[in-house]
């Protein structure tokens, strides 16, 4: 009890001297202080709420943080910048967005507002968004995101556009710091484009990560979004991702988690009109002692919608693994078809997964099923390749190669997925 | 034969009867006084009281759970009779000294018992409301040393096995429900399989809630001896009343090395009417304990009543080898609501289990299926197959699917799918261009659906859960 009082009062002690400076109009300041007591009253969820059963929140609440002192990184990013996206990329520092670092050259047709700026052009969407889209009272973790909105991003793709080139988001830390990124994307009617969230490890850093994603597809628009979670193996990091489909749209995405010792992704995907199509795959390799969560959530609220999960995972080492899919059909929602299947490999006999994929279907009119599976490499395969000359080492490597293939297939960009690639075989090669 | 299983299937609840036996009621409300009187009506021993109230003490304590799909009214546990039995308490060895009122109400129920004493070759111990009047078969278990009796004789007769295992599986804290249970069961079975033997006959109890408003709270103990074998089979009926009724029983089961335990049940209780009202409320514990190596135990049930099913019959998988068996078919119309499923346990080596379940919601209703696969560090080579589908008739109802798995050994296997769909109009218009009535097409369908459950039911029980299943649906598709 005492140590929970002392770390509010930690978060009190930061929000103050944030919120002090904020020159920010009074629906935002009085949206943060009430999303402040929200978090003072509440914390950080606990076990007890079935959404986090299987996710011990108490490694963050022991954790201090502080507020960023610097305004630019002291390292180079270049290297952190895809090849693909050397002229489109835009960059957070410590949870804010810069934009002396970023660069949109090869993407002039899209429009970037930090949320100073927009707040002044776009006042009436932000408040809509910021309010209504993802609210502070789902969890602590939104409440805590919320209360620190400073410097946010709000991403406009305009009606028709066609962004030729990838834009990549890049998230770095420094030591000690709470990064809470906010990021609001609007896909106008008939866009389409290509968005690479990357948070990429700065070494060995210890930080919190605390991001708010909040996407809206309006009328035939198309997103294809890559998530690459590479943070620091001393890292804290949770992505809140909220996703609104209009008609005719399509979101796909892919999120691969690599880093963090203590992550988690809460993403859902909710259908506002009809006949949209929502993929959302992703795949996760732990090792060590690292933790990670995924928590999907699509929702069928409109007739004709297609939706896909796909999720594999490599579990090894001592790390742990919870995964939880859901997948809403409401009444009304005819002529549905959604499917999920979570495929995990457990390589090791100290780690642990936890799955639990779910249906909630109020409507009979539809398609729908989950597979959920947990085990080794078959053994026939592995049989098979040996019969063919290769040792067995060789063999259950290339199976797990493959089995994780599947997903990093999915991302077109060939300088992410060949850094993909290179984590991966390291992984393997560790077991060889 | 076909006569009792129309009755026994027909939609619109037949047996909403009250018998007029003369049964004694204590006054309604709980504490630790209607817990010693219940003891003492019972005249049970001292060590039976003490479980009683202590059960009573960790209930005082617990807190109603409410993390079940579904809404319920807020039970108010001091306005339930705890107690009522027949006042004239027969004891008797042949069907000519029973009540011959009670016997006509089996026999509208269709399970006439001289009948079926000869034809199925079952051994029935009629609960009714809460205390056994009928025994039969007894003295041919008895000789090969199978005790099946009311498990508030066997307190009496044979208190050290009692004891031993009573609580051994369920806990007298394990759950809200358990703990009100253990601390006012009224009846119940008792099973004893000594080792090495197979029971010759499938054991059977016909529940039956009588007394309005009176909660009932069966308490069952079956356990199998090192290579031991037996099936029980349980089927429950009620009579209607606009009052809901709570059901909170305990099952639990015990198979030593080599045993063999399968029980069936097919409920089939007072759902309530169109909107919902009345109703079973039906929120029962079972577990079954795999203590030995190679043991086995298996459940199937046939849910098609109550207004709320609530339950999971578990397998603690402990011995190495061992097996565990979930079949269920869980079928919901109205306002009808079920949350059931099954845990399995894997503790001990090379341990299996394998879960099918099938839910079927028609109407306004709410069909969940909830089960949990633990696959725990030392169960090395453990296997899981798990499939749940279901299937919905009209666009007001839901299905659920809440499966949880959690494995923390990596020489595991498990598997989880779950469908969910309709009978489509091409399966229906195939079997009606055959000249199969619409009805008829979708009994058939329905029951192509649940095969592989009933395939595991005695062979009475699958033909009355099929028809069961056909008459429950009449008029919800089309």
């Amino acid at each position: 009890m005492i140590t929970q009082v002392k770390k509010q009062n930690l978060y009190e002690e930061l929000f103050q001297k944030s919120f002090s400076q904020s020159t920010q109009p009074a629906w935002l300041k009085d949206l943060r202080l009430k999303a402040f007591e929200y978090f003072s009253q509440n914390g950080f969820p606990t076990p007890e709420d079935e959404e986090w059963k299987y996710t011990n929140t108490a490694p963050i609440t022991r954790e201090q943080f502080s507020l960023s002192v610097e305004k630019k990184p002291s390292t180079q990013l270049e290297n952190l910048i895809y090849k693909e996206t050397q002229r489109s990329y835009l960059v957070f520092f410590n949870g804010q967005f810069i934009r002396e670092l970023s660069n949109l050259e090869a993407a002039s047709n899209i429009e970037i507002f930090s949320f100073s700026e927009a707040l002044k052009t776009n006042n009436e969407i932000l408040e809509e968004k910021l309010t209504k889209q993802v609210q502070y009272q789902r969890n602590g973790f939104t409440a805590l995101n919320t209360a620190f909105i400073e410097n946010g991003l709000f991403l406009h793709i305009p009606e028709n556009q066609k962004v030729s080139v990838p834009i990549q988001i890049l998230f770095v830390s420094t030591e000690n710091v709470i990064a809470t990124p906010r990021i609001l994307i609007l896909v106008a009617k008939g866009a389409e484009a290509t968005l690479i969230e990357s948070y990429l490890r700065s070494e060995q850093a210890r930080y919190f990560t605390n991001a708010v994603i909040e996407i809206s597809l309006e009328d035939r628009a198309t997103l294809k979004h890559h998530r690459i979670q590479r943070e620091s193996h001393n890292a804290f990091h949770i992505t809140t991702t909220d996703v609104e489909i209009g008609e005719e749209s399509i979101y796909d995405s892919t999120n691969i988690t690599l880093g963090a010792k203590w992550s988690r992704h809460e993403i859902s995907a909710k259908f506002t009109k009809e006949k949209a199509e929502v993929f959302v795959d992703g795949l996760y390799l732990t090792s060590g002692e690292q933790f990670a969560d995924t928590h999907s959530v699509i929702d069928h609220l409109h007739p004709n919608c297609k939706s896909r999960q796909n999720y594999k995972g490599i579990v090894d080492g001592k790390s742990r693994v919870v995964f939880n899919g859901k997948i809403f059909v409401r009444e009304g929602a005819k002529g549905t078809d959604a499917h999920q299947s979570n495929k995990n490999l457990l390589l090791s006999s100290n780690a642990r997964i936890d799955t639990k994929p779910q249906l909630e279907i109020f409507n009979d009119d539809v398609q729908c099923s989950h597979g959920a599976t947990v085990g080794q490499l078959e053994e026939e395969e592995i049989f098979y390749l040996m019969s063919r000359g290769l040792p067995a080492s060789l063999a259950k490597n290339l199976l797990t190669y493959g089995f994780a293939e599947e997903i990093i297939n999915k991302i077109e960009l060939e300088s992410v997925k060949a850094t993909l690639d290179e984590a991966l075989l390291n992984r393997l090669s560790v077991r060889l | 034969m076909t006569k009792a299983l129309e009755i026994l299937a027909n939609r619109e609840y037949k047996y909403g009867f009250v018998t007029q036996i003369e049964t004694e009621t204590i006054p309604k409300g709980l504490n630790e006084e209607t817990i010693k009187l219940i003891s003492k009506k019972k005249d049970e021993p001292e060590w039976m009281l003490e479980f009683r109230l202590k059960a009573y003490r960790q209930w005082l304590k617990m807190k109603e759970p409410r993390w079940g799909n579904f809404e319920y009214p807020k039970i108010d546990f001091q306005d339930i009779t705890y107690y009522a039995a027949p006042k004239k308490k027969p004891k008797k060895n042949s069907l000519e000294e029973v009540d011959p009122e009670l016997l006509r109400t089996f026999e509208k129920l269709g399970i006439p018992l001289s009948e079926q004493k000869m034809l199925a070759n079952v051994a029935v111990d009629a609960v009714f409301d809460s205390v056994s009047v009928a025994t039969t078969f007894k003295e041919k278990l008895k000789k090969i040393g199978v005790i099946f009796m009311p498990i508030s004789e066997a307190i009496r007769e044979y208190p050290d096995l009692v004891r031993e295992y009573l609580g051994s599986v369920v806990p007298i804290n394990d759950n809200f429900y358990a703990a009100l249970n253990s601390a006012v069961f009224s009846d119940g079975s008792f099973v004893y399989v000594p080792k090495g033997v197979r029971c010759p006959m499938e054991l059977s109890t016909y529940f039956r809630i009588n007394t309005q408003e009176s909660g009932q709270f069966e308490r069952t103990l079956i356990i199998a001896e090192e290579g031991a074998y037996v099936a029980y089979n349980e089927g429950c009926t009620a009579p209607q009343f606009d009052t809901n009724q709570l059901h909170a029983a305990v099952v639990e089961l015990i198979a030593l090395d080599n045993a063999e335990i399968k029980y069936s049940t097919v409920q089939n209780w007072y759902a309530g009417d169109e909107n919902g009202v009345g109703g079973i409320y039906n929120f029962v514990t079972k577990r079954g304990a795999c203590r030995g190596k190679n043991s086995k135990i298996s459940w199937t049930q046939v849910e098609t009543g109550s207004a709320i099913t609530w339950k999971y019959p578990s397998v603690i998988l402990q011995g190495d080898n061992s097996i565990g068996e979930f079949y269920s078919v869980a079928l919901t119309n109205n306002k009808q609501v079920a949350d059931t499923g099954t845990k399995m346990i894997h503790i001990g080596k090379n341990t299996r289990s394998t879960i099918v379940s099938k839910g079927i919601a028609a109407g306004y209703s709410n069909n969940s299926y909830r089960g949990l696969v633990k696959i725990l560090p030392k169960a090395e080579n453990a296997r899981n197959y798990t499939q749940c589908d279901s299937m919905l008739i009209g666009d007001k109802c839901r299905a659920n699917t809440f499966p949880y798995i959690e494995v923390m050994n990596n020489t595991a296997k498990v598997e989880h799918e779950a469908t969910t769909s309709r009978i489509s109009e091409e399966q229906l218009f195939y079997l009606q261009q055959r000249g199969i009535k619409q009805e008829d097409a979708v009994s058939l369908i329905i029951n192509g659906f649940c095969k592989e459950v009933f395939r595991e039911l005695p062979m009475e029980y699958a033909v009355e859960a099929q028809k069961l299943l056909g008459l429950k649906l009449e008029g919800s598709v089309g």
